[in-house]
């Protein structure tokens, strides 16, 4: 309790995501309907709730892929949709995104998947430079050995690690994590929490995380929230919501 | 009821403007996709290939043995060639030609797109900063607008051929004089307005394969779907300009 109003109290220059009552529909499904919530600089935020509550809905507001219907949404202290497109595109850069599936270019190689943010973003021309950057990036994985793989000879969890190469590549400053280690062994599960803790360490990367996995929460979660019929039901630190006396909250942990 | 269909088919008409809008927004846009566009050219002439030659050759093929018995009767077997030579370059061949490129191509790009699509691939190269409508759909709509008419070009010829190997069996007619012989009946005003045609339908292809695979819903089921629907369309959209174009020729070129 004392940590969330400490959290309140802190000048708003750090906070990198902000949300103020967004509403989402689509048509007459309601997704979201009054969602509020702050990302703070540095911090890992993990959000946990059922299927279909639309967490991943939320995220995709952040940067732009979809647009609440109302609510503000701030990034970086700007409106997301009043957002100009060269701005959104910036904005974009210093996001990095990683979807539920890997969402991997199927019709190239790892490699390949690597190169396209530095070569159509970043315009990088140089090749040596490119190289350098793909092999940092799947060290970082340790898949090394991929490299000329295509997507489709890859395990999930492969995929959703490359995936994770391929936005990490961009040095971005909030990382979102759509359900990272959502259909993984264990150990893998357990390497990309670790992975996700680094990040934050060394680069102080701000991140949102969307997952069931309880042993990711565990490890990598500052604060938890618990998204409900399109609210957070529920604000708390792993320990306070673990022995929360709400039968739904609780359950998460069992 | 009628009301909420014409207002969904006023909306459909509205998004495929914007998708036009934001096509040619970025054709010229810096940073042109060179590698993506002659890769999307290489595979649409490659695979529509045999397809395309097959067909071209059967074309010219059958259309003379059906020709040759009637044209015989009038004494007219030696205006073979060239009828079917301007029928085939002006009308059959473009149409025919497009509207299996519609099948081949078409289906494939919608599908194709679709599949990037459900797999959340053009959202992740989309928030990664890129440009997917410069990647994924200017390539492919410029590279359907230069091979569509490559293709119809070669099957023209190869139907001409197909003429002079319907109209050789059993007799030992020159290749040359054949060809002489369709040829003095094709003028310039047959060749141009079918080709200028050619690069319409190759628009159309190209434009409705993205269009509905950019645009298909969730789900995996929606991909067949949108390569369904991007045959449907196309070879409608085929048929509908030709309809115009030969209006358009008729009035520029004959009168
Ligand atoms: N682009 C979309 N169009 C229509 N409905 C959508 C779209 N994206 C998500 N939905 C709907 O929103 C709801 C929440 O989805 P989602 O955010 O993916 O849930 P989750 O919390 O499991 O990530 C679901 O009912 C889904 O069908
Ligand atoms: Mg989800």
């Amino acid at each position: 309790m004392e940590e969330r109003l400490h959290i309140a109290d802190k000048h708003t220059e750090n906070i990198v995501v902000e949300m103020q009552h967004v509403k989402k529909a689509f048509g007459s499904n309601e997704v979201l309907s009054d969602i509020n919530m702050q990302l703070k600089k540095g911090e890992n935020l993990v959000i946990m709730g059922r299927s279909g509550q639309g967490k991943s809905v939320a995220i995709k507001c952040i940067v732009g892929l979809l647009e609440q219907d109302e609510g503000g949404l701030k990034v970086f202290g700007k409106e997301v949709k009043d957002l100009s497109e060269n701005e959104l595109k910036a904005l974009r850069v210093k996001v990095g995104f990683l979807f539920q599936s890997g969402a991997l270019y199927d019709s190239m190689t790892v490699k390949e998947n690597l190169e396209f943010p530095l070569t159509r973003v970043l315009k990088l021309k140089d090749a040596k430079e490119i190289d350098k950057h793909v092999h940092e990036a799947l060290e970082g994985v340790g898949l090394v050995n991929a490299i000329d793989k295509i997507p489709a000879d890859l395990s999930g969890g492969m995929r959703k690690r490359i995936g994770l190469a391929r936005t990490l590549i961009m040095n971005p400053e909030i990382m979102l994590y759509d359900e990272p280690t959502t259909g993984l062994d264990p150990i893998t599960s357990k390497e990309i929490s670790m992975l996700i803790m680094n990040l934050q360490k060394k680069y102080q990367t701000s991140a949102i995380i969307i997952t069931h996995d309880m042993a990711c929460a565990k490890i990598t979660a500052d604060r938890i929230l618990i998204m409900d019929g399109g609210k957070f039901i529920a604000e708390g630190s792993y320990e306070e919501l673990e022995n929360s006396p709400d039968e739904l909250v609780s359950s998460f942990f069992k | 009821m009628l009301r909420k269909a014409w207002n969904k088919q006023a909306e459909e008409i509205g998004n495929q403007v914007f998708f036009i809008s934001r096509f040619s927004h970025n054709v010229f846009r810096k940073g042109f996709e060179w590698n993506e566009f002659l890769r999307q050219c290489y595979i649409i002439g490659y695979r529509s290939f045999p397809l395309v030659a097959i067909t071209g050759f059967i074309l010219g093929f059958v259309m003379t043995l059906q020709s040759e018995p009637t044209m015989k009767d009038f004494g007219a077997l030696s205006f073979v060639p060239g009828m079917v030579a301007v029928s085939i370059i002006r009308e059959i061949g473009p149409v025919i030609i497009s509207l299996i490129c519609a099948g081949k191509i078409a289906s494939s790009i919608g599908a194709e797109l679709g599949s990037m699509k459900v797999a959340e691939q053009i959202d992740a190269m989309e928030v990664s900063g890129a440009n997917p409508i410069q990647f994924l759909v200017v390539t492919r709509i410029l590279a359907c607008i230069i091979m569509v008419p490559l293709l119809t070009l070669m099957a023209d010829g190869l139907a001409i051929f197909g003429g002079y190997v319907a109209s050789n069996i059993g007799g030992n007619l020159s290749l040359s004089l054949y060809f002489n012989k369709a040829f003095s009946a094709v003028g310039f005003s047959d060749l141009l307005p079918a080709f200028i045609k050619t690069i319409f339908f190759g628009f159309a292809i190209g434009f409705v394969g993205c269009y509905r695979g950019y645009n298909s819903n969730r789900g995996a089921a929606s991909v067949g779907l949108a390569a369904n629907s991007a045959v449907v369309n196309a070879s409608l959209w085929v048929i509908v300009i030709d309809a115009i174009a030969v209006q358009l020729t008729n009035i520029i070129v004959y009168t």
